[in-house]
């Protein structure tokens, strides 16, 4: 046995190069597994323990207006344990700071904050008292953003009067673990922010005294979530509910569940790639050994040495670069899910950050990477197993080439000698070449993968910032206002275009398929909030024209264009309407339902009653407007858009462009392991054939040539098979991203193309660049001496 | 012509013939071959040195091992001249193989100067030999070196892509006669017959040295005596510089001169002046 281990340190010593190569790859694959499943679980481990100390509600329900007497009626629902009636109402916040009005989002708070629901958690600073009502709690992000702290005080106009406040404590709360406007994808911690305040002065500010408008509800364990949901959507339907949800239509919990999907399906799809090709790598190199060593192995059997003993000779070789792998991938997989771990903690807030290591998954990805190991070296060891030393120790038949096809088509005085035997050599071993073209177009995948996001997300804000929506500010009124208000509003300064619109709660529904919603009215030529159909056409919305809803709504409710709908108004009047789907649409955002809005106005037999206004305003007169729009007490909510915008590209461009970078190399590790190794090969397998040449008077660069040139023609074969598995690929990820909040669609320019392909070249140019090297301090003399079988 | 420039510029025939155009930058001053004297020399060669292809001079080799160093030439005076067919004999180890490769220019020596006309092999870099050895020299060696992806064609064609005035690869097959066997690849040819189409290979650029170490060596009489003809026949033919090391003191016979090594230094050179053919040598 010792013998087998010297010669197994010999052989280690030997082939560092490949080894490392594996390794390289191997600790790619954990390394992403585990920083993706350890940060998950770090995450989900810190979700859990704040939402069971924060007493987090299963199910929630927004209504108009409720008498408090409804919250012992709601506790009498079989497994409702506790319920927690609130007012929640949005406000603005004037900032000195800034022209435009912060949006915000007041939530009551009970004389029992500490026991209650939804729990504050006080980063500093008191619980307000109850009986004041001028202090208010701030969430941390928000006053973070602003540098506010307890004692500073900020004007907010609640239901149109203005109001000084005063912050006592900075907190946070597991309904808000991550803070978004309604309406938008992204967090902007300027601009939106959570005040806790007292019931009582909720009930004074907003005309609520004993009663409530939101309600939380935390179930008995092994409750029946739907019958509580069918319970409270009956008891609450009267007063205007517009339905009961769950914490997976919460928007925060949501917002964390999808980033947590989306981590997860990183968690399995690169890791895959990198093992298929280390796995590859291990079948070329062992393949390539055991040949070589054929006598050597035939020579130890007759010695006496059992196959299984050289089975596993054979094996420790492939798991000793595997295990390091491992091993690095374990270390920088740990290290880099605390740094993702942080990064989280920037836009989901926690109380604290539990840092774990998914050591289950860990053992798991081990297990995967040495199996991977074992398929791609299965070959090499059946070889061996099956060897007949007597038979071994015959030469080789001799390798007959085939004709070149370029030969049988009579084209063959075009080709130089030295060119034929590049051909030959990436005709005599089809089965290599293949893999190899197929191992350096997995590097091309994944560049594409990691790049097309760029393109996509470039393509879903010109559709949605540049395209569809072309309003400069989003208006929301306190209540509906009448038609008249709309005139005040269109003369507020700067203010170019008016588009008013009128949403309402409701449920839409196919059958069984239902899903809540806001259903809006528009205008019948909508010009600044625009539908665009698939050939990107602004949609019309013609009196008695039906909905348009979006794709990702056709497929919730199955239903196609043409067939019907029922829809629900959420008001507590029970309205109920069947309509026609006379549009479906792509978008990109939430599922949505719009209709005229003058069939809107029938439906809910109303006057022009309207809930906001899309504006365009002139330009450079921005700030004129949010001078005013602070002044005008009707308006509960400003939306910027282009700020959004901004505030959108700024969050992700940052994050593509990371992913980009670590995708880009990634791929060209991949790239670099298969082609590096396929020069190795070659270097081995045609070095004396190159060595000859040398000698009889070829120069280092047209020898070069000739190992180069197999190397480029491996390359050049695996960008155009790389770029489809790449789209492939981007499509799967497309899957995997599709959420209920936002989809991608799948686009990628040409650039990413292009850009896939120079990284490749470059990998390529890169490794031939060091084989090459190697081929120059080749020894010539040495080659002549010795003899081949 | 060749797929790269001639660095050290053997442009043409002209250029070679002429002393010290190109290379009087290496050779310092015009060299008009100064009487070195070799004891061993044959007084009758001497009016031929003007003619010599090769002229050796007090070389060394000594590849340093780590402690000890091998000294593998210790010092060696020679003259081959153009058209010879030269056999060079010697026990293993007495640094035939160590010379030979220092006149293809495969080598450099540790001391001494070797001059091929009036370049000094010892002074050219790496690039300078390359196109020394594409432009001048053919080598066969005792294990062929075919490519073996190649056909026999191919592989003699290989080297009319990079030689100024190439015989035409089926011609060079003539020569050593295997034009039958063109179109198959070295696992399909003998020994014998794969050392011929070596010996196509090495004559298919014309070249002025024909170097070959131990063709013979891996075959049995019979076939080594086809490959010996084979080069007999260039020899006669193109007039070559054909030099052979060989261990089998039988195929001096064909030599026109026949060197003798022992440790590293030329023990003996004789003249040979009843040559008998490669067929009626008796092993
Ligand atoms: N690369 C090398 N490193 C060290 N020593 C070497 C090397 N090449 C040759 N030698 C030594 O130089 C001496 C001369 O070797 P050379 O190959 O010239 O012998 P040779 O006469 O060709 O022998 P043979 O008939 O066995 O081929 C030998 O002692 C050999 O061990
Ligand atoms: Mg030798």
């Amino acid at each position: 046995m010792q013998y087998l281990d010297r010669m197994l340190w010999y052989d280690l010593k030997r082939l560092w190069r490949q080894e490392i190569a594996i390794a390289i790859l191997v600790a790619c694959g954990t390394a992403i597994f585990i920083m993706a499943t350890s940060s998950t679980l770090s995450v989900e481990t810190s979700q859990k323990k704040y939402y069971a100390d924060y007493r987090f509600a299963d199910l929630f329900a927004g209504l108009t207006r409720a008498p408090m007497s409804l919250k012992d009626r709601i506790e009498e629902i079989p497994g409702v344990l506790q319920a927690q009636c609130r007012i929640e109402h949005p406000a603005l916040i004037d900032m000195p700071s800034m022209v435009e009005p912060v949006s915000c989002r007041l939530v009551s708070v009970d004389r029992d904050a500490e026991t209650a629901l939804n729990g504050i958690c006080l980063r500093s600073g008191r619980l307000p008292e109850p009986e004041q009502d001028k202090e208010v709690i701030a969430n941390e992000l928000f006053a973070a953003a602003h540098g506010l702290r307890p004692g500073d005080s900020i004007d907010v106009t609640m239901d149109g009067r203005k109001d000084t406040l005063r912050i006592v404590g900075i907190g946070m709360s597991p309904e808000y673990v991550y803070a978004v406007q309604p309406g938008l994808l992204l967090s902007d911690n300027r601009r939106f922010g959570i005040l806790w305040m007292p019931r009582k002065a909720m009930e004074g500010a907003f005309n609520m005294e004993g009663a409530f408008n939101s309600v939380a509800i935390r179930m008995e364990s092994f409750a029946s979530e739907k019958q509580i949901l069918f319970e409270l959507d009956r008891l609450l339907k009267p007063f205007g509910s517009w339905g009961a949800y769950t914490r997976s239509d919460q928007s925060s919990h949501r917002r964390l569940s999808d980033e947590m999907h989306q981590m997860r399906a990183m968690a399995y799809v690169p890791p895959t790639i990198f093992l298929a090709v280390s796995s590859f790598l291990v079948n070329l190199v062992l393949t390539r050994l055991v040949h070589q060593q054929k006598d050597q192995i035939a020579a130890l059997r007759a010695f006496g040495f059992t196959k299984w003993e050289l089975a596993i000779h054979y094996s420790k070789l492939m798991l000793v670069p595997v295990l390091i792998g491992c091993l690095i991938g374990a270390i920088v997989g740990i290290r880099t899910s605390w740094w993702m771990v942080d990064i989280y903690a920037i836009f989901f807030r926690f109380p604290a950050m539990a840092y774990r290591v998914a050591y289950s998954e860990g053992v798991f990805a081990v297990s995967l990477s040495l199996l991977a190991a074992v398929l791609g070296g299965a070959n090499a060891i059946r070889t061996v197993i099956k060897l007949q030393p007597a038979e071994a120790m015959r030469p080789d038949t001799p390798q007959v080439y085939g004709k070149l096809l370029i030969d049988r088509l009579g084209l063959g005085w075009s080709l130089s000698t030295m060119t034929r035997m590049i051909l030959r050599r990436l005709t005599g071993a089809p089965g290599t070449t293949i893999l190899s073209v197929l191992g350096i177009a997995m590097g091309v995948a994944v560049l594409v993968l990691g790049s097309f996001m760029r393109d996509t997300i470039e393509f879903v804000l010109e559709v949605q910032f540049g395209r569809s929506q072309r309003q400069d500010v989003m208006l929301t009124f306190n209540d509906t206002l009448s038609a008249d208000a709309c005139h005040d509003v269109l003369h507020l300064p700067g203010v170019h275009r008016v588009e008013p619109f009128r949403s309402v709660a409701a449920k839409v529904r196919n059958g069984t398929a239902e899903h809540r919603l806001s259903l809006m009215g528009l205008e019948p030529e909508p010009y600044l909030y625009r539908v665009l159909d698939a050939d990107h056409r602004p949609v019309s919305f013609p009196s008695n024209g039906g909905v348009t809803i979006t794709k990702k709504l056709a497929e919730i409710l199955r239903v196609r264009r043409g067939e019907f709908i029922d829809i629900e108004i959420l008001d507590g009047k029970g309205i109920t309407v069947r309509a026609v789907v006379s549009h479906v649409f792509m978008n990109y955002t939430d599922p949505a339902c719009y209709m005229n809005r003058g069939d809107l106005h029938r439906l809910l037999k109303e006057g022009e009653q309207l809930s906001g206004a899309f504006v365009s305003v002139a330009p450079g007169a921005m700030d004129e407007l949010y001078q005013a729009v602070k002044e005008v007490p009707k308006i509960a909510g400003v939306l910027d858009i282009r700020a959004a915008e901004k505030n959108f590209r700024e969050l992700v461009t940052e994050h593509t462009k990371i992913m980009r970078l670590m995708n880009s190399i990634f791929g060209a590790l991949i790239a670099i392991g298969v082609i590096y190794n396929a020069a190795l090969i070659a270097l081995a397998e045609s070095g004396r054939d190159l060595a000859t040449l040398r000698v009889i008077g070829f120069s280092h660069r047209e020898v070069s040539f000739i190992l180069l040139g197999e190397l480029a023609a491996l390359t050049l074969l695996a960008i155009p098979v790389g770029l489809p598995i790449g789209i492939l690929f981007s499509y799967f990820a497309t899957l995997a991203l599709d959420t209920e909040t936002h989809r991608f669609p799948l686009v990628i320019h040409r650039s990413t193309f292009a850009y896939a392909a120079t990284i490749i070249l470059i990998a390529s140019s890169t490794s031939a660049w060091v084989v090459s090297r190697m081929l120059r301090r080749m020894e010539l003399v040495s080659v002549l001496k010795v003899k081949v079988s | 012509m060749g797929i790269v420039a001639n660095p050290i510029g053997f442009d043409d025939e002209k250029a070679l013939r002429t002393p010290n155009r190109v290379l009087q930058r290496n050779t310092g001053s015009t060299r008009n071959s100064p009487k070195v004297q070799s004891d061993v020399m044959d007084s009758s060669l001497l009016d031929m040195e003007s003619d010599a292809v090769f002229r050796v001079r007090g070389v060394t080799k000594i590849y340093p091992m780590g402690e000890v160093s091998v000294h593998a030439l210790r010092g060696v005076d020679l003259d081959l001249y153009a058209g010879e067919f030269v056999v060079i004999l010697g026990a293993s180890g007495s640094g035939k193989s160590t010379l030979l490769n220092i006149l293809g220019g495969l080598d450099v020596p540790t001391a001494g100067s070797v001059y091929f006309r009036d370049h000094d092999l010892t002074r050219a870099d790496e690039d300078e030999r390359t196109y020394y050895r594409r432009d001048h020299v053919g080598f066969v060696f005792q294990f062929y070196n075919l490519i073996a992806g190649l056909t026999a064609y191919e592989n003699v064609a290989l080297v009319a892509d990079i030689a100024k005035a190439p015989l035409p690869p089926i011609e060079a097959l003539r020569l050593v006669g295997l034009e039958e066997r063109k179109d198959h690849y070295p696992s399909q040819l003998s020994g014998g017959e794969q050392q011929r189409i070596a010996i196509a290979r090495a004559i298919g650029k014309r070249p002025d040295v024909l170097l070959c170490d131990e063709p013979t060596g891996a075959l049995d009489v019979k076939t080594g005596v086809i490959v010996l003809d084979a080069i007999a026949n260039v020899n006669r033919q193109l007039g070559t510089l054909t030099v052979v090391i060989t261990h089998n003191a039988s195929i001096a016979q064909m030599a026109d001169r026949v060197i003798s090594m022992k440790d590293g230094r030329i023990s003996a050179i004789e003249r040979n002046s009843n040559q008998i053919p490669a067929s009626q040598l008796v092993w």
